[in-house]
């Protein structure tokens, strides 16, 4: 077993103007690598696990950084580092479940390099599929994570399918209880996809995370002003408070009428493939008021329907609890 | 009580300061010579195999390609011991082949084109695994080794399947064990016992994570074989190293300046530190083998695990009077370790029960080796007690604290099987001094629960051997005046070489800005002196830089006689002069001195020198001969009994019953270490093994899937060492501060004690914050935590290890 850590000879290439960007993504397809903090890129590329032949380096295109104004909300450039979405004010006044989700990203010096885009579209984190063996996610026939020994404490309890990789992001949560869009460009033009559907499980494609296609560049993120300024809840539970992916971790976008709870988006993390939103939980708690006793109310709906693997059947109670945490207001 | 020194009990500033801050420090990667070329390994893909085939052809039809070094081109090795390269690895990452390259990028192409075929064989994770019957044996030869002076071989040890079910039951163990040692009447103690308490236990063996991969360099010149390595120890690791490269000690310099970390790891030399010699020596030109961070953790070896049960009996007033322990040790593929009778040693000491019966199993596993880490058994064992005292005092109406005491090591305790004396011992001031330090009283009255959270207040103790005897010191005064230090103790990090070299400064009353130490170096000229491990550098270097100052000083005044007249008890030291007692005028400087002694050469120019130094000394003298005024000698001062390194801590956790984090919200460590030498690196030591010990208690883990035998932690990220985020930013910590008769400066050693009482501590915490519960386990995980506090089974089988 060959050990690799050297940087491989790669093609890179650092276009100025998106344009030039797209251009080059389109003309190299699969052989290209889209290169944003480099957080999910150099561990693949010098373990060998990925051999692109060429690396487009996003990181100089002025048009994919910055938050902005909208008419309806904001717009994020997807190579804005998440340190500047963490500082930003206008986020952190109105959009604050994605500054406090921004925040427990990785760790600080990640989270310097690090960009939006590429935490929305990092690969899964399984420890097998990341070790390169032949799983299914990888183009295999099996998965080393679903066996009856095998050591799968931080996969997936929901919507497993062949693969049982989590999804990783932290902002993902946020921006699906955000209602955020993406926009994902290429030569073809510019797709608007709901955050919901940007992230894709493994029955839609066992080889992708998002349903980006190749030569399509995550550009912006969109978020509408509809929840500007409501209640929110984040919180992530890690092994350490640094650097871990979450175990589960819960995005709540709450609107309040007088003391009802209106309208509201409940994300999970790190309990499947995708942000999984508790849709019955959001359900349930409409007309409800924050408090303990709306917290015990509703906790047991959030694990419903989990298949919890050997090593994980935690994730339901913490679930729960975190579901809890989040209504008692 | 440190007054009386000019230097002992003073911060300074070691010389290696400057280049650790500004990056300037070399270590073995940073070494290049002309017509270096670039080694890369090809390690095992499986858990256990026989090579049948290996084709290198690709790779040697590659431009830049050098050389291959495989199995047959270095000295066979008899299992279980750990061989340069095998073709019988023993766990994924075991070493099969080497390729040599003008660059590194060629290296690993060549290293993709090789193809080598592997019959697969039986392999297991967990050592009840193995010992249950019909589990794998992780050697063809047996499933168990044990080490000892009556012999050492391989056992197949079987137990039936209720006999492991027992063990994981929390009951005591009926099955075949290997090792055995006692003392008192266990029996009859436990009879006097007012409250006996069962529990199992398991703590994982997780990976050293030296941030220093062990790179090496090497080159061959007349003969001698110079390796740029990555050792803790300086002349203890050139032995080991002489012999893994089929020369004598004479043939081997070893250059190790500065060393990223090893932590147990390091101590000796290990097999891959001679696989650069050995190909250079093939192909004839120098090598620098690079070992990634991926394989560092495949090789770099691990803590052993534990999985056992322990028996303790109280008496109503809360001395213990019985201990009965059986530990199953998990020792890898390379049978390394020996912690399990270590704890042992560690319950008699520190708990001092009347009587104790250790039991042990070592059995080999397909994992990563293991070795020594830092209070290697002391320290599990710190981790499994911690809560059972509680336990007992909560249960006897006795407080936490003095519980401990009552129990404490003292001046007076024996300890062991041979039931040994203690140099001395001051736990009991250790446990008053901390708990007013922490404010005891006060933090166990506080209200405990606020919401979901709930406070937990611990204590713990840490004990490991701190000293030993019989190694060589030497040093010179040359004609500028200066004092040369020689130290063969090696650089880990803890300025330990430093510190020790203050003890020569301070006998012969020079400054320390005239003082140079010479060190890291073979050529540097450097004598025997002590593994830089197992806590043992303060006390066992302190006083042999003492023999040799004490050895020097006479010279000096024999010296100043020849030259002035009188005998040498006329003669007195001060200010870098040597003069007259009667008549201080009358004198000389030390350069003068060393200007005359090398005139007069024989004993006290190095020509000469005491027939019990070791041979590596020897030559270290014979370099320096003839260039001032020498100093050596052998440590045969008198010295009997158990050298304790002793500390205590205290932790008060906050514990989410939701979520089941915990975080350490204020911490205090108390050394009983006798004479703080260096004020600042005792500091340190106290700061890092309160770290390692919130590691080892929270986070740490070592995971293997059992049905392939891959490990999960193959980086810093999924080891769970602790980041600075994950621990409180402050710790405190102070010493207890009173000299050890045995150390002419009374100093001990501190190191390992500095975490053991960290992961007990937060282990007592734990508990605490649960109402007592035990989970016998480390680490504890969130998971863990949500699952007892509603009651579901935890994931895990009970005493499962290499887990998550």
């Amino acid at each position: 077993m060959a050990s690799f850590d050297v940087m491989p000879e790669v093609q890179l290439y650092q276009p100025v103007e998106l344009g030039d960007a797209l251009n080059l993504a389109d003309e190299l397809g699969e052989d290209g690598w889209l290169l944003g903090g480099g957080q999910d890129t150099y561990g693949w590329l010098k373990d060998r696990a990925k051999q692109p032949t060429a690396m487009i380096d996003l990181n100089g295109i002025e048009a994919l950084r910055g938050i902005r104004d909208t008419n309806d909300g904001i717009e994020i450039g997807a190579a804005t580092t998440l340190r500047d979405i963490i500082r930003d004010e206008r986020i952190n006044r109105d959009y604050s479940l994605l500054a406090q989700a921004a925040n427990r990203v990785a760790s600080p010096q990640i989270r310097n390099v690090g960009t939006l885009g590429g935490n929305l579209s990092q690969d899964a984190r399984c420890w097998y599929y990341r070790r390169g063996l032949a799983c299914y996610r990888a183009g295999g026939n099996t998965c080393y994570a679903d066996g009856p020994e095998a050591m799968n404490r931080e996969h997936a309890i929901f919507d497993a399918s062949r693969c049982v990789a989590v999804s990783p992001s932290d902002t993902a949560t946020a921006l699906v209880a955000l209602e955020a869009t993406m926009v994902a460009e290429s030569l073809s033009g510019r797709r608007i996809i709901a955050a919901e559907d940007f992230f894709v499980g493994p029955d839609t494609h066992i080889e992708q995370m998002t349903s980006l296609d190749t030569g399509e560049i995550l550009t912006a993120v969109h978020i509408p002003s509809k929840w500007a300024g409501q209640r929110f809840y984040f919180e992530k539970v890690a092994d350490r408070d640094v650097w871990d992916f979450a175990l589960v971790s819960i995005a709540v976008a709450m609107s309040m009428d007088g003391d009802s709870i209106a309208d509201c988006r409940i994300v999970c993390g790190g309990v499947a493939c995708t942000p999984h939103r508790l849709t019955g939980v959001e359900q349930a708690v409409r007309g409800m008021s924050l408090g303990e006793q709306t917290a015990e109310a509703v906790a047991a709906i959030a694990s419903a329907g989990a298949k919890p693997l050997n090593y994980n059947h935690f994730k339901m109670p913490l679930m729960e609890n975190l579901v809890r945490r989040a209504m008692r207001g | 009580m440190t007054d009386e020194y000019r230097l002992i009990g003073k911060d300074f500033v070691p010389p290696d300061i400057t280049g650790k801050v500004t990056g300037k420090a070399m270590y073995a990667e940073d070494f290049k010579v002309d017509g270096m070329v670039f080694a890369r390994m090809y390690t095992s893909p499986m858990a256990h195999g026989r090579v049948t085939n290996i084709d290198t052809s690709a790779a040697e039809a590659m431009d830049g390609v050098v050389g291959i070094l495989t199995a047959e081109d270095v000295p066979e090795v008899e299992a279980p011991n750990a061989a340069i390269l095998t073709n019988t690895p023993a766990y994924i990452g075991d070493p099969i082949l080497a390729v040599a390259a003008e660059t590194e990028q060629i290296a690993e192409d060549a290293m993709a084109a090789i193809r080598i075929d592997i019959e697969p064989l039986p392999f297991v994770t967990d050592p009840l695994d193995s010992i249950v019957e019909g589990g794998a044996n992780a050697r063809e030869e047996g499933n168990v080794y044990s080490r000892s002076r009556e012999g050492s071989g391989f056992r197949t040890v079987k137990w039936t399947r209720e006999q492991v079910e027992e063990l994981r039951s929390g009951n005591e163990p009926k099955g075949e064990y290997v090792n055995e040692w006692s003392y008192g009447e266990l029996g009859e103690e436990f009879a006097k016992a007012e409250k006996i308490y069962e529990e199992p236990f398991v703590t994982i063996g997780y990976a050293h994570m030296s941030m220093e991969p062990r790179t090496a360099m090497a080159y061959w010149e007349n003969g001698k074989c110079y390796v740029h390595g990555s050792a803790q120890s300086q002349s203890f690791f050139i032995p080991g190293l002489a012999r893994l490269l089929g020369v004598e000690t004479k043939d081997v310099c070893l250059i190790s300046e500065n060393t990223g970390g090893g932590f147990g790891s390091k101590i000796v030399a290990y097999p891959i530190s001679a696989l650069p010699g050995w190909f250079s020596k093939k192909i004839g030109r120098p090598v620098q083998l690079r070992v990634t961070r991926e394989q560092e953790y495949y090789m770099g070896s691990a803590r052993v695990g534990f999985q056992g049960w322990i028996k303790m009996g109280f008496a109503a007033d809360g001395k213990i009077t019985a201990a009965d322990v059986f530990i199953v040790e998990d020792i890898g593929p390379n049978a390394t370790g020996g912690d399990a009778s270590s704890a042992g040693g560690a319950i008699s000491l520190v708990y001092d029960p009347s009587a104790l019966r250790f039991r042990g199993l070592p059995v080999l596993t397909n994992t990563t080796p293991r070795g020594a880490q830092r209070g290697p058994g002391q320290n599990q064992i710190a981790a499994v007690m911690a809560p059972i005292m509680d336990k007992a005092a909560n249960d006897l109406g006795i407080d936490r604290v003095e519980i401990r005491k009552i129990n404490a090591a003292h001046n007076d305790t024996i300890v062991n099987a041979d039931r040994r004396p203690v140099t001395s011992a001051y736990m009991r001031e250790a446990l008053d001094q901390g708990a007013e330090m922490f404010d005891w009283e006060n933090r166990i009255a506080q209200p405990k629960r606020n919401g979901s959270k709930v406070r937990g207040i611990g204590v713990g103790q840490g004990y490991h051997s701190a000293g030993a005897t019989g190694f060589d010191g030497l040093l010179r005064i040359t004609p500028d005046g200066r004092l040369h230090v020689h130290s063969g103790v090696g650089n880990l990090g803890t300025y330990s070489y430093a510190s020790t070299s203050l003890a020569a400064a301070e006998v012969l009353k020079v400054d320390y800005d005239r003082l140079e130490i010479h060190r890291g170096n073979t050529d540097n000229h450097l004598p025997w002196s002590s593994y830089q491990a197992g806590s043992v550098t303060m006390f066992t270097h302190t006083r042999t830089n003492y023999v040799a100052a004490m050895d020097a000083l006479d010279k000096m005044k024999r010296v100043a006689a020849d030259t002035m007249g009188g005998e040498s008890d006329d003669y007195d030291i001060d200010g870098q002069r040597v003069f007259r007692i009667d008549n201080q005028a009358m004198g000389m400087s030390y350069g003068a001195i060393a200007a005359r002694a090398i005139q007069l050469g024989g004993i006290y120019s190095g020509e000469e020198y005491p027939e019990d130094i070791n041979e590596i000394t020897e030559r270290a003298v014979q370099g320096i001969a003839g260039s001032g005024l020498v100093g050596v000698g052998k440590d045969n001062l008198p010295q009997d009994g158990v050298i304790p390194g002793l500390a205590v801590a205290f932790c008060e956790i906050e514990l989410d019953l939701e979520t089941g984090k915990y975080d350490v919200l204020d911490y205090v460590g108390i050394a009983e270490c006798g004479t703080v030498i260096h004020p600042k690196g005792l500091a340190q030591q106290m700061k890092g093994g309160a770290v390692w010990g919130m590691g080892m208690a929270k986070s740490e883990r070592h995971v293997y899937d059992p049905q392939n035998g891959l490990p999960a932690n193959v980086g810093y990220h999924q080891c769970g060492v602790p980041t600075y985020l994950d621990v409180p930013s402050v710790t405190r910590s102070d010493a207890v501060n009173i000299a050890d008769p045995q150390n002419p400066f009374g100093a001990r050693g501190i190191g390992e004690p500095a975490m053991g009482c960290s992961v007990a501590a937060l282990q007592s915490a734990i508990s605490d914050a649960l109402d007592g519960y035990i989970f016998g386990r480390t680490p504890v995980s969130a998971d863990m935590v949500v699952n007892h506090v509603l009651g579901r089974d935890q994931s895990y089988l009970p005493l499962q290890t290499n887990n998550f």
